[in-house]
């Protein structure tokens, strides 16, 4: 699949950060595909009336998109056995047609037996840590 | 508001069988932007391995939602869903959910504590097939923000 090879990596080693746009059209698939219907994913009115900016991605959005950078890098999404994640600032989405942007990268912080290797990860959106104590363990190839 | 502290170990389901089906894999991945093949193609899944096309991990939030919902709309627990946000989550997987599984989740209620003022309510959510094979594991901190 074109996936990293578990004898390629080592403690430090970087995966090349990722941007991912998210957009409103994005937040209604997501919410329609997952069947999380909570009205500050896609209703201005209700989100302010509740103290949030505007409009927030769902965090499992966000989280499923670090899936997707690990995925990527293993060639498999059936890769990423343990994934985990705090939310620690929620992904403002506005409604033009650029929305957010989420930044994911992340670091190789331990080889393990059976292929797999640790991975801490970061993802930013405009400048705020959306995502904190996020790790992953994925077998590579 | 405080929620009931007696719903700890509380255990809550299994609910009813879920059959993992093709379409909604896709439908999924396409949401969450995962271009991979492995998703789709029936044949490019089989030969990585897999009986069908897989879910990518974050899917196990449909069947653990659907679990967690009996806990977090039982009245005797108080939460209150407007000032809920999803303070953490994990996964581990024994394996890749893929097309075709017939699952069953089961939610307990590991911990509920007072944080500064919020609430932090613990779930772990078992899924599992029909036939008792262990498929993954997510574990879900909601935050009920004080008033």
């Amino acid at each position: 699949m074109g996936g990293t090879s578990y004898t390629q990596v080592q403690a430090g080693t970087e995966i090349p950060p990722r941007q991912y746009p998210v957009t409103r059209l994005d937040l209604v698939k997501y919410a329609g595909a997952s069947g999380d219907f909570n009205t500050i994913h896609w209703n201005e009115r209700i989100a302010k009336s509740v103290g949030l900016p505007d409009v927030i991605a769902h965090g499992m959005l966000t989280m499923a998109l670090a899936g997707v950078f690990l995925a990527e890098w293993a060639g498999d999404p059936g890769a990423v056995t343990e994934l985990g994640v705090r939310f620690s600032a929620p992904v403002v989405v506005p409604d033009d047609d650029k929305g957010a942007t989420v930044e994911v990268a992340g670091t190789v912080r331990e080889i393990l037996d059976g292929d797999r290797v640790s991975v801490e990860i970061t993802a930013r959106s405009a400048d705020a840590k959306v995502l904190t104590r996020a790790h992953a363990v994925v077998r590579l190839a | 508001m405080a929620l009931n502290a007696s719903y700890v170990g509380r255990t809550f389901g299994p609910t009813q069988p879920y059959e993992v089906s093709r379409v909604k894999i896709a439908e999924f991945a396409d949401a969450i932007g995962e271009p991979s093949p492995l998703c789709r193609d029936r044949a490019a899944a089989q030969a990585a391995g897999y009986p069908d096309v897989i879910a990518p991990p974050t899917f196990a939030i449909v069947l653990s939602t659907k679990s967690s919902a009996a806990v977090t709309h039982d009245p005797g627990l108080g939460l209150n869903y407007a000032m809920v946000v999803h303070g953490e989550q994990s996964f581990t997987h024994a394996r890749p959910l893929h097309a075709g599984d017939v699952v069953v989740a089961q939610s307990t209620i590991e911990s509920i504590r007072a944080v500064g003022g919020n609430t932090l309510l613990t779930t772990v959510t078992d899924i599992t097939t029909t036939g008792g094979e262990q498929v993954c594991t997510a574990r879900s901190t909601l935050v009920e923000r004080g008033a």
